[in-house]
């Protein structure tokens, strides 16, 4: 019995020793960094910079950004998996891998080729001039940043809520509509609740990327402005101030953190209404 | 209802789908335009495959791909066998934690943190190339081990026990009741977590970025650099290129599963 649970030990062993190298080590890292200056003395300027007007800014930017496009994300894709779930299983299957095959590609492919389309001289714009209409500035606006985003993670957000959609009961709809609800009335009081673990796994999937982004909002949005990621990834790649990259890193990673906490609460409440 | 949900799905897909339809379109453009189609021409394709830096970074990204998931799948299914038969379990649920920070954590801070933990060992062990193939590949098998240990552990959860002990009680070995009964069963899932760690390998981009240095160049770096300048068509025939080598892949996997399931269907009967 003893050299059983040796045994087991000794399994998790290379793994354990790994993950404290390679994942607890490097977070440690990154505190020391936020939290030390250039000759590595102890200091707080790094995060008390953070708290200058122009970084706040950025940090409400991105929120911002990352909020709109996963509400718009949750908005067009809830039809869209309610819809693929109603299909027959063949069906369903095609749709499924319709939505997984952009996925398959690159990010930033599917970005560069958004920009392609929407630039100043680019295809959407040829077309419209075909049809005699003035060419629209589409590229390095806010919208064009949030499609982007969007176009990016909708699969994300349509694939978690289809999973949950897929196995609801119809025996539930059928009794909803027999106890006298509407259609509406069965969608709000039987469907939703019922579909909101995919929400949550959705949204949690779609906002994290979305948040930290810099590849979108570079492309995309030009050098008008900066997102979080665009400004961690300036000071690691450009400005080589990793002690201020660091420390918003870690602001970065509290925000996403304490935004996971409250999301899983809310999928747990539901897990215990459930049982 | 029903058509307005199928003109919305419609609708959805033609979005989804018209930047990389363009994208095709232009890969064949005789000009280096990407607005006005001028004539077809395979002149962008010659352009990319004759180009060796693209070459050897999509060298590098295979090489990097098939190491890392390799040593992900065996660190990742030992690591699940010997989590799973630990008995303590507030020791498997903090071992289960750390293992998917990675899996939480946005890409661009995990790339960071690991860069600066190898540019702060480098530094101290004063070697002058901190970044390259080897950091790049602690970085893939780092993100990789979650999936894999998240798809073998359901597998040994869904086992019967009774099974391994069945076995011993016939005579076998542990080290032989493990190849004979065990591995079998979990094997599925093994094979599942490798595909997963291979493709978010050959995938990756953000954390590849941080983790690389000079002269280590992945295929998702290279489009990355070629994207900074001026749009040309070569990128597209590169992303066309890629955009066939998904879709084959997709479709010959769903062919080879509807196959598996004819014949289940057909040994049943």
């Amino acid at each position: 019995m003893q050299n059983k649970s040796f045994m087991a030990r000794l399994m998790a062993a290379p793994h354990i020793v790994w993950s404290i190298l390679f994942i607890i080590a490097p977070l440690m890292f990154v505190f020391y960094y936020a939290f030390t200056d250039k000759s590595g003395a102890f200091t707080l300027s790094n995060i008390q910079q953070l708290g200058s007007p122009s970084y706040l800014t950025i940090f409400a930017r991105s929120g911002a950004f990352a909020l709109v496009a996963t509400a718009i994300c949750l908005l067009v894709a809830y039809p869209l998996a309610y819809a693929i779930s109603r299909a027959t299983p063949r069906m369903q299957k095609i749709y499924i891998m319709l939505i997984m095959l952009p996925m398959w590609m690159n990010f930033l492919i599917r970005t560069y080729s958004i920009m392609a389309i929407i630039e100043d001289t680019g295809f959407v714009n040829t077309l419209l001039g075909y049809l005699g209409i003035d060419p629209i500035h589409m590229i390095n606006t806010d919208g064009a940043v949030i499609f982007g985003m969007v176009y990016n993670y909708l699969p994300y957000m349509v694939l978690p809520i289809h999973t949950v959609l897929s196995k609801l009961d119809n025996r539930l709809l059928e009794a909803s509509a027999d106890l006298g609800c509407t259609p509406m009335q069965t969608f709000f009081k039987v469907v939703m609740p019922l579909s909101r673990s995919g929400i949550v796994s959705g949204i949690t999937m779609v906002f994290v990327p979305s948040v930290s982004t810099f590849y979108i909002s570079q492309k995309l949005g030009g050098s008008s402005f900066d997102l979080i990621g665009d400004t961690i990834e300036r000071q690691f790649q450009t400005a080589y101030n990793y002690n201020l990259g660091a420390a918003m890193s870690l602001v970065l990673m509290a925000v996403i953190l304490i935004s996971m906490a409250i999301m899983n609460r809310y999928s747990d409440d539901e897990g215990s209404v459930v049982v | 209802m029903k058509t307005l949900s199928k003109v919305y799905t419609m609708l959805i897909f033609v979005i989804l789908y018209a930047p990389i339809a363009v994208m095709v379109l232009f890969s064949f453009n005789a000009s280096n335009s990407t607005g006005v189609f001028t004539g077809f021409s395979l002149y962008w394709y010659k352009e990319l495959l004759s180009d060796p830096a693209t070459l050897s970074a999509l060298k590098n990204t295979l090489i990097l791909a098939v190491t890392s998931s390799c040593i992900a799948t065996i660190i990742g299914t030992v690591a699940a066998v010997g989590i799973s038969k630990l008995k303590n379990k507030h020791t498997q649920n903090a071992i289960m934690t750390v293992t998917n920070i990675p899996m939480m954590n946005p890409d661009i801070v995990t790339g960071i943190s690991m860069m600066l933990l190898f540019v702060f060992v480098s530094a101290k062990l004063g070697a002058s190339q901190s970044l390259g193939f080897g950091t790049v590949l602690i970085a893939h098998v780092t993100f990789n081990l979650p999936y894999v240990i998240l798809s073998v552990m359901p597998k040994i959860r869904q086992m019967d026990r009774h099974l391994t002990e069945a076995a011993m009680d016939l005579g076998c070995t542990p080290f032989q009741a493990f190849c004979k009964v065990e591995f079998p069963a979990i094997l599925p899932g093994i094979i599942s977590g490798a595909i997963m760690a291979f493709t978010l390998s050959l995938d990756d981009f953000v954390i590849s970025y941080f983790t690389t240095g000079n002269g280590f160049e992945t295929l998702p770096i290279r489009i990355y650099s070629m994207t900074k300048k001026r749009v040309t068509p070569d990128m597209y025939a590169l992303s066309t290129l890629i955009f066939i080598a998904v879709l084959v892949l997709l479709i010959l996997s769903n062919v080879a599963q509807g196959d598996d399931k004819k014949k289940t269907r057909r040994a049943k009967k």
